[in-house]
């Protein structure tokens, strides 16, 4: 292999998981972290059908958080289904002795923002889970991917999993973003560019002065939507804000054993000579407010946008995509985003629950009312509290909006969480699929500032002028 | 799971670009165990209308469509959620094999687990298809020992990751190849423990 001694984060991560590589191709990678959640119960009846045990049960930890519901904790589930769902993981967890951070744990929320907050996300780590958003660690400079079922269970059974070695990309964003652009207007920008499977195949590391300037909880939102470009996993490598996010974490090595373990993180960045299969480069400057009109995360404009004209695309597939889009979400050609009138907003889901995105949205929210109902689910039990603790849930509750538990609520509305059909919603979350938060519901996807925006005037809308004069 | 060898049936069409996994299976049908049976779900909510009657104009409710076991679809299908209950609905619902330019990662390798092949088949040659199959075509054969499509006068070969190749021919599953490499993974394991203490729950760390 070329530039063999010269290895990117990626490349140092992998050689230190590989148990071994055949001819074929394949390696056998030791798995530090498996997550499981409710949606685990396909994969733990595979190894009940096998009769087979959990291999290391203390690398895998469950977490409550696709059917919780998100009002009238501490009692009885109404929902007879709902409530199997989230015994039936405690079960299997207790049944093999795993940790679980169940529905009535302080420190339950969504797994992607439970895993770092306490310090089980370390950097340099091997982390799966049956969820295609655990790209979302890969902020911490972590190989992290989502699986299927069949691929959970060979974990459960072995801590171990086979892969093909994927293509190494990198995003390079240069520059400083604008007043009122955050990581999610960087994250869709990047999908616009190259499309939701333009990064299949790869293993993407985000680099530059842009990315540097996230915060740690930014860039978890920037790996959190590597799925979305179609990527295996996305990373950034580790710095002092990393090792600053981390220390005293509850997981975290703790003392002259985090200081020990310190040191190895900070060698994990890449070689300045090492080579990447495919290089994208953007200019942070020219990122404006985005929101997605369509049914792909591909189909992201900026606010000040018009919408596109099929009449006008030369290739038929794109033509037709752009056709069937704008049909369900009942749209014409042409129109400005800011005139798509909504219906309701949601700030949540592992993109954009953790207390960064909270304050964004409040930013905008104080003193104001917001035209429409809508919901705000803070992404763990400790988030929640400390929103408290600063009056973020009163900002949120004067503007006219419910505030309610932790959990992927209405992102995949599993937990009963949903929209009307054709109702139209502002979402912080990652996908704006056909039915994603209800059957027939309409999602525009965009950062919590921007749906706080659409909130307060209810139509999509630009939020740097409601920005002026706020801190 | 079943192996697959040379499948000769009816083809559906679906000319839609990124057709994600929410749409093969909707989320609210995926509590369900297995046994149960996933066909019903397969495309739901594309192919009935609100009132929950079968769409006469979905392609695959079509009746030349009927017994359909290869789907021909656009970039990119099945991206988005890992849910592997988009594997299960396609198989229960009849579908061996999906042909496209394109997939989602974590469908290619679910599907590939549960014997159903994701063969890729270049842009133009897709686009070949759908029109032939809009045209009247019916039965599509998919060689997998010899990587190749046939239509009516088209062949073409397609890609398939080799190892993913193997695998679907002879049916195996990872686990008992991975069993078999105990002893090495065991020694890995114990020299990790030592090198990246921090990495092992089950060790000093936390406390």
């Amino acid at each position: 292999m070329a530039g063999a001694t010269a290895r990117t984060l990626f490349d140092k991560v992998w050689d230190a998981h590989a148990i071994l590589t055949r001819e074929d191709g394949q390696s056998l990678l030791l798995i530090d972290r498996h997550f499981f959640h409710e949606g685990s119960h396909h994969a733990f009846n595979q190894l009940k059908a096998r009769g087979a045990a959990v291999a290391q049960p203390s690398q895998n930890i469950g977490v409550a958080d696709h059917y919780v519901p998100t009002r009238g904790r501490g009692g009885a589930i109404a929902d007879a289904s709902i409530g199997h769902m989230v015994r039936q993981l405690s079960e299997n967890a207790a049944r093999h002795g795993i940790r679980l951070f169940g529905l009535d744990n302080p420190d339950q929320g969504i797994v992607h923002v439970v895993g770092p907050e306490q310090g089980l996300t370390l950097p340099g780590l091997t982390i799966v889970c049956g969820d295609s958003h655990t790209s979302t660690h890969g902020a911490f400079g972590t190989i992290a991917f989502g699986i299927g079922a069949s691929e959970v269970a060979h974990v459960l059974m072995t801590q171990t999993l086979w892969q093909r070695r994927p293509g190494r990309m990198r995003v390079t964003v240069e520059g400083r973003p604008g007043p009122g652009i955050g990581a999610k207007d960087i994250a869709l920008s990047i999908i616009a560019r190259i499309g939701a499977d333009g990064a299949q195949g790869h293993a993407v590391e985000y680099a530059g002065s842009a990315i540097r300037g996230l915060s740690i909880e930014g860039r978890m939102t920037l790996c959190n939507l590597s799925i979305e470009s179609g990527a295996r996993c996305g990373m950034v490598a580790p710095d002092g804000m990393t090792l600053d996010y981390l220390r005293g974490r509850p997981f975290a090595p703790q003392g002259t054993a985090f200081d020990r373990a310190a040191e190895a993180w900070l060698a994990l960045p890449g070689d300045p000579s090492a080579t990447f299969d495919r290089e994208v480069a953007m200019d942070a400057a020219e990122i404006a407010p985005i929101v997605t009109w369509g049914v792909s995360p591909e189909d992201a404009l900026p606010i000040t946008a018009t919408l596109p004209d099929p009449e006008r695309i030369t290739d038929p597939a794109r033509a037709a995509q752009v056709r069937d889009g704008l049909d369900y979400m009942g749209l014409r050609p042409g129109q400005r985003l800011t005139e798509i009138a909504v219906d309701r907003v949601f700030i949540g889901s592992c993109t954009n629950s953790r207390i960064e995105d909270l304050r964004a949205a409040a930013a905008v929210l104080a003193g104001r009312r917001a035209r429409i109902p809508g919901l705000v689910s803070p992404g763990s039990t400790p988030v929640k509290r400390q929103a408290e603790e600063e009056g973020l849930d009163r900002i949120f509750r004067e503007a006219g909006l419910e505030w309610v538990e932790a959990g992927c609520s209405m992102c995949v509305g599993m937990n009963g969480d949903l929209l009307a059909p054709g109702e139209r919603c502002a979402s912080t979350t990652n996908r704006n699929f056909r039915g994603r938060q209800g059957k027939g519901s309409r999602t525009h996807l965009m950062s919590p500032a921007m749906a706080a925006a659409a909130a307060v005037t209810g139509h999509l809308a630009d939020v740097r002028p409601l920005l002026a004069g706020r801190a | 799971m079943q192996p697959f060898g040379i499948l000769a049936a009816a083809a559906c069409p679906l000319p839609l670009a990124n057709l994600d996994t929410d749409q093969l299976i909707p989320a609210r049908f995926m509590s369900r165990p297995r046994s149960a049976g996933y066909g019903d779900f397969l495309l739901h909510d594309l192919r009935r209308g609100a009132d929950g009657a079968l769409r006469p104009d979905f392609p695959l409710n079509r009746p030349e469509r009927a017994g359909a076991a290869i789907l021909v679809a656009r970039r990119n299908f099945g991206s988005g959620s890992s849910r592997e209950a988009a594997a299960y609905a396609l198989l229960d619902g009849g579908i061996r094999c999906v042909l496209a330019p394109s997939f989602g990662d974590i469908f290619a390798s679910n599907a590939v687990n549960n014997g159903l092949l994701p063969a890729r088949l270049a842009e133009e040659q897709v686009e070949t298809l759908l029109a032939w199959l809009e045209e009247g075509g019916r039965e599509v054969t998919v060689d997998l020992l010899a990587c190749s499509v046939a239509a009516g006068s088209h062949r073409w070969g397609f890609a398939i990751d080799p190892v993913w190749r193997t695998k679907l021919l002879n049916g195996w599953s990872d686990v008992d190849l991975t069993l078999s490499h105990a002893a090495e993974i065991e020694a890995f394991m114990a020299a990790d423990r030592s090198a990246r203490p921090w990495a092992w729950l089950d060790g000093a760390a936390g406390d």
